[in-house]
């Protein structure tokens, strides 16, 4: 059945023919203005147009690409560029372990793994910009972040153990009609470290006047502000040779 | 003569200044040096999950102290039904008690469970540095961590998970105590316990069953669903409970993680013989309820002088019988009478006066009164309102009891079985251990003073609700129970 649908989304794709492989589907999102987190109030943020994966990579996409690319196979991957957890529920080089679905989210693999597996597929790894942008719709707006709906469920994804197992499209098709932006893994993202969350978020408040978390302080009620906090205190504790269970990715694409 | 007025008042003044800067204060004012007291080799530091704490320092040398950490996010149970997912230091909440002494070098390794979600780090109260090790701790998942810090002021202090957003992860149980001995330690005493108090805010409210998700409106708004003592429901009562001898000394560590609510803390029936005010230095002593603010810890002790249970309660009284912030401390031993009796006689209370009273006997024959037995519909209304009155703030408003302390009366095995029985617990009280619905309850329910009637309508009420067996109690019933 996964195997018809698999073949069904290549044929699609095929038909389609603007998208030249079959390993996952993408999707254009319209680019606009938006006021990201952890901007000044009234500074808009520009986002051109760009193509997005439709869902999360997956153990099965990755599987090829270690086949295809030995140096990012566990066994020789540099240290440098990936820490001792990489691939670590992984049997052996090219096989997964006895837990995992191919189709659930590639985990466990480092910033340098997971950009140099987009660039290979001739993609790139999002900005923060470009995530949080796609990642601010729900099923029905483009913006839904003052919805309580919205940060609840965000929130409460935060309290399930164990989600990293559940399969890619398990979650809700959002309004770009992309997949799982929240509620099964975390997600590198080219420029994770451009917005430094220290590990002392109240001290985030007093230095860095820029970052929204001072206001939030003050005015905690905003339900927006704490369920993306936790994305940017995720992305503040990482460097880019981590690797986290709970922490995947998917590529993008410039449109020309 | 003026101004040798003048020369003598500041020569006075001078006198004064001197003596009034003696030895004495200059010790009060020179703060002792902790930072240079010299460590002497290396400990790994025993870490206890509540309600236990580790061995007392004593008059040790101070270490290197090797502490390891685990944080791990795991379902846990806030009362029976009622799952929660907990984020934990060292897999309790509170967290794993700390024990050190002054002068100590501890060195800290925070380990982030591969499992968890989120970045976490530790705000230890009792370092004297940024953020308390906030910054110093911050871990991913499948990393860890490793800082150190200089025990300076000896006291009770909290500790606490300080990542975006704090609140949260406070909320969710990443709180716990770490003490610092002074010199010489702590006077020794029996028995020591670490209790810590917090507050908590589900998607449901309190008592709603399956998993329950935080929820951030009421925790802003301060209004929780449960304030409990060590993480969850009934984690201090029943079979849980802490227990002492008569005659032993008790000695308690008693923290508030918050996020939000202050602490009266107070023990039912015991008066704290030391308090150290606020975990610190100063000793207040013979103190009934004492005051813990959220971040803060006390340390009380007192000795048990007789048997019996005594009831660890937030004195916000609607907290300990509604909420949950209830816990035990059983003592075991011989009664005194000397210091309490017990009950020592019961008797007719007559307002008019002890004078003894009879009746005019010709009167005898006529008062043989009749009751008239109302319709069914009639004692349910009449009865719920002698629930309403007596009965609803142990036995709570749907009869579902308080775990551990106070048996339900929905669908009650035990009440169904036998109405005689039940007529005859409320006339004359209970008192031990009894199963209901599988559970063992040990409290005392007191006789009621209430009357034939309206015990017959109170029972039929409590027949007629939540499952029960639908008897129709009557007046007749209800006297023929002796």
């Amino acid at each position: 059945m996964k195997t018809i649908l698999r073949l069904t989304i290549c044929l699609f794709v095929l038909l389609n023919s603007s998208l030249v492989n079959c390993q996952s589907k993408m999707v254009p999102i319209k680019g606009g203005e938006y006021t990201p987190l952890y901007g000044r109030e009234g500074v808009k943020v520009q986002v051109a147009d760009f193509l997005m994966d439709v869902y999360p990579v997956t153990n099965d996409d990755f599987l090829k690409f270690v086949k295809e690319n030995p140096t990012w196979r566990k066994s020789k991957v540099i240290r440098l560029f990936a820490d001792e957890r990489y691939l670590i529920d992984w049997i052996n080089d090219t096989q997964l372990g006895p837990e995992q679905q191919l189709n659930s989210p590639i985990t466990n693999v480092s910033w340098f793994a997971a950009k140099n597996y987009c660039e290979i597929q001739g993609k790139r790894l999002p900005t923060v910009d470009e995530w949080e942008y796609v990642a601010m719709s729900n099923e029905t707006v483009a913006d839904a972040r003052s919805l309580e709906n919205y940060n609840k469920y965000i929130l409460s994804w935060y309290e399930k153990p164990k989600t990293f197992d559940n399969v890619v499209g398990s979650t809700f098709k959002n309004y770009w009609k992309v997949y799982d932006m929240h509620g099964l893994v975390w997600e590198w993202t080219s420029d994770f470290n451009s917005v430094l969350i220290t590990g002392e978020s109240r001290n985030d408040v007093d230095k860095n006047s820029e970052l929204f978390c001072g206001s939030a302080a003050i005015n905690a009620t905003d339900l927006m502000n704490y369920a993306a906090f936790m994305r940017y205190a995720i992305r503040g504790s990482l460097k880019a040779k981590y690797t986290m269970k709970n922490l995947g990715f998917r590529c993008v694409k410039d449109i020309k | 003569m003026k101004i040798h007025k003048t020369q003598a008042f500041t020569l006075l003044l001078g006198i004064l200044l001197i003596f009034g800067c003696s030895d004495d204060d200059k010790k009060v004012l020179a703060a002792k040096d902790s930072a240079a007291i010299v460590i002497q080799g290396t400990v790994k530091a025993e870490l206890t999950a509540p309600p236990f704490v580790p061995q007392p320092v004593g008059n040790r040398p101070a270490k290197k102290l090797l502490v390891d950490m685990e944080i791990i996010e795991k379902e846990g149970e806030m009362a029976d039904g009622v799952k929660y997912v907990y984020w934990t230091f060292g897999g309790s909440v509170p967290g794993s008690f700390i024990r050190t002494r002054v002068g100590d070098e501890v060195e800290f390794t925070l380990s982030n469970h591969p499992d968890n979600k989120l970045p976490h780090n530790i705000d230890l109260h009792a370092v004297t540095g940024p953020g308390g090790g906030a910054e110093s701790s911050f871990v991913a998942p499948g990393h860890k961590k490793t800082f150190s810090f200089k025990t300076l002021n000896p006291g009770l202090y909290v500790y606490h998970c300080a990542t975006a957003p704090v609140g949260m992860h406070i909320a969710n149980g990443m709180y716990g105590l770490i003490l610092v001995e002074p010199e010489g330690g702590l006077p020794p005493v029996d028995k020591e316990y670490y209790i810590m108090q917090g507050d908590f805010y589900t998607s449901g409210d309190n008592g709603e069953r399956g998993l329950q998700s935080f929820d951030m409106k009421k925790a802003v708004e301060e209004d929780a669903d449960y304030v409990v003592f060590n993480g969850k429901v009934g984690a201090l009562t029943g079979d849980n409970a802490i227990t002492a001898n008569v005659g032993e000394t008790v000695r308690l560590f008693v923290g508030n993680g918050g996020p939000n609510l202050t602490s009266s803390f107070h023990v039912i029936g015991e008066i704290f013989d030391n308090v150290h005010v606020e975990g610190g230095s100063v000793m207040n002593k013979n103190v009934q309820t004492t005051s813990i603010p959220a971040g803060g810890a006390t340390i009380v002790d007192f000795k048990v002088e007789v048997p019996g249970t005594f009831i660890l309660v937030d004195h916000a009284i609607f907290r300990a019988f509604n909420k949950g912030a209830l816990g035990m401390l059983k003592v075991k031993g011989e009664e005194n009478k000397k210091v309490y009796s017990g009950i020592k006689q019961e008797g007719i209370y007559l307002p008019e006066g002890g004078s003894i009273q009879s009746m005019p006997k010709e009167a005898k024959t006529k008062t043989v009164a009749v009751v008239q037995e109302k319709s069914l519909a009639q004692k349910i209304a009449d009865g719920k309102q002698v629930y309403m009155k007596t009965c609803f703030a142990c036995h709570q408003a749907t009869g579902q009891g308080i775990p551990n302390a106070f048996p339900p009366l929905a669908k009650s095995d035990y009440l169904n079985a036998n109405v005689d029985r039940a007529i005859g617990i409320v006339k004359h009280g209970k008192t031990g251990e009894i199963t209901v619905n599988g559970k063992k309850y040990n409290s005392v329910m007191t006789a009621q003073n209430i009357s034939d009637i309206e015990i017959a309508d109170v029972m039929t009420y409590i027949y007629n609700s939540w499952g029960n067996n639908k008897t129709n109690v009557t007046v007749d019933r209800v006297k023929k129970v002796k």
